[in-house]
């Protein structure tokens, strides 16, 4: 039994099985913490795992992931599970399904694309399955990403 | 305001932003009634079915023959054309947005051309437009009308699309003519015969995506070895500036390179040609590049009619 090096929290989301290393990136693209919140975010990297070799876990307090959220985070980390956490127990646990398309993930990586420039737009990727992950296709200039979380790492 | 509302694709309207948007029976009937513009252009005429109708012509970059050709086609359907060439003195130079500018363009005509430096920009104005947008060249993106008016040459030199072989020789990295009519070609299970200029190859993913369309793709080191039971050359200009430093030179195409190429072997060229091919070749049987650009009419009719034809 390995002991983890971060207390458990009473109420909020742990973010579990995420890509070692990309964590940090996860954190901004979802906006945690959010800003000015006092609640606590713990960030643990490159955690010993069976399955992964290697994997970050996110802890953050009092709050719920929501479903937007969820949608981007299963575009960066398709194996992430998210543990909603209720008086210390998990009260539900998620492997959340990537949308069809998703937006405000990252800008586009295309400096040519028309998103990049003044334009009443948010960035928008197409999602299409590859092997165990996703990659994206920029839905206004069809650039390919092929790890969404190079955008974002 | 456009007789279907907004011009948004692929979801509906009549948009033209993307090959990728056109199944083959799209791409046919397009073709079917292009030819058919073709003999009334030899006759009395097309019918004047954008009398009445204004096209707004949003050109940010210079262009000669896509912007004369559409001018020429809305006016042959009985329709008015207003322009914005100069986009140093419109609103671009005020900063205003593409999207602002649209919607704004959007009250005053009943379609949209748009030519713009930015990849995607077609995608995003036919969003932003309550009528449809026709895109006429967006950046490094894409340049339907051009492709089709390809694919029409090459029906009507090869007889037929489906299973033609096409030798695609010069700069098929950067060049979007070529990615486009790749993916368009795709579908109708052509054989595909790449003869890059030095490293100037196609990008994987594109090659992968036109594998995935039905084409099936080889190389050759040069043009001439591409040839036997070829149905068309398709030669695209190489910049010089991307082939710097390569060692790579582009191979014009002579009399020479095509003396053991099949009789019925077509010559097309985007154009401008720029030393791609001899002028000697101009006289031969084999070339087709200046029907190709005179093709551009009878496509950019029957895309126009798509738009301003059914009015019920």
């Amino acid at each position: 039994m390995r002991e983890l090096k971060v207390t458990p929290i009473r109420n909020g989301t742990v973010i579990d099985h995420l890509p070692a290393g990309s964590a940090l990136g996860i954190c901004q693209v979802l906006g945690i913490p959010r800003p000015g919140s006092a609640s606590t975010v713990s960030v643990v990297m490159n955690v010993p795992s069976d399955a992964m070799g290697h994997k970050d876990i996110i802890k953050v307090e009092d709050r719920d992931l929501h479903e937007d959220a969820q949608q981007q985070l299963a575009v960066m980390a398709p194996n992430a599970t998210v543990n909603t956490i209720r008086d210390y127990h998990v009260s539900e646990k998620r492997t959340p399904e990537a949308p069809e398309t998703v937006k405000n993930l990252a800008a586009c990586p295309n400096p040519g694309c028309i998103t990049n420039d003044e334009e009443p737009v948010s960035s928008e990727f197409d999602v299409h399955r590859n092997g165990d992950g996703y990659e994206l296709s920029c839905a206004f200039c069809v650039e390919r990403i092929e790890d969404p979380i190079e955008l974002v790492g | 305001m456009s007789p279907d509302g907004r011009g948004d694709t692929p979801e509906g309207g009549r948009s033209l932003v993307s090959v990728r948007d056109l199944d083959r029976d799209r791409i046919d009937t397009i073709l079917d009634e292009a030819e058919r513009f073709q003999k009334a252009l030899d006759g009395d005429g097309p019918q004047q079915t954008a009398s009445n109708r204004v096209l707004a012509a949003l050109f940010y970059e210079p262009s000669t023959r896509t912007r004369l050709s559409f001018e020429s086609a809305m006016q042959r359907l009985g329709g008015d054309t207003i322009t914005i060439s100069e986009a140093s003195a419109s609103s671009m130079a005020k900063g205003e947005s593409l999207a602002d500018t649209v919607r704004v363009v959007s009250g005053y005509a009943d379609a949209i051309v748009l030519r713009h430096p930015r990849q995607g920009s077609a995608r995003l104005a036919a969003r932003f437009a309550d009528v449809p947008v026709v895109n006429a060249g967006d950046g490094a993106g894409e340049h339907p009308t051009q492709t089709l008016t390809d694919l029409l040459t090459i029906r009507q030199a090869s007889g037929s699309l489906e299973d033609a072989t096409v030798v695609v020789a010069g700069d098929l990295r950067y060049g979007r003519t070529v990615h486009s009519l790749g993916l368009a070609l795709g579908i109708y299970g052509a054989n595909l015969r790449l003869v890059p200029t030095g490293d100037l190859d196609l990008p994987a993913d594109l090659e992968e995506e036109i594998r995935s369309r039905g084409a099936s793709i080889e190389r050759a080191d040069a043009i001439g070895d591409a040839l036997p039971q070829a149905d068309i050359l398709y030669q695209t200009r190489v910049q010089e500036e991307r082939i710097e430093g390569t060692g790579a030179r582009p191979e014009t195409v002579t009399l020479e390179t095509l003396r053991e190429a099949p009789a019925g072997l077509k010559v097309m060229h985007p154009l401008p040609r720029v030393g791609g091919i001899d002028p000697a070749v101009d006289d031969s049987d084999h070339a087709v590049y200046f029907e190709q650009a005179r093709n551009g009419l009878p496509i950019r009719l029957a895309v126009l009619n798509q738009i301003f034809g059914d009015r019920s």
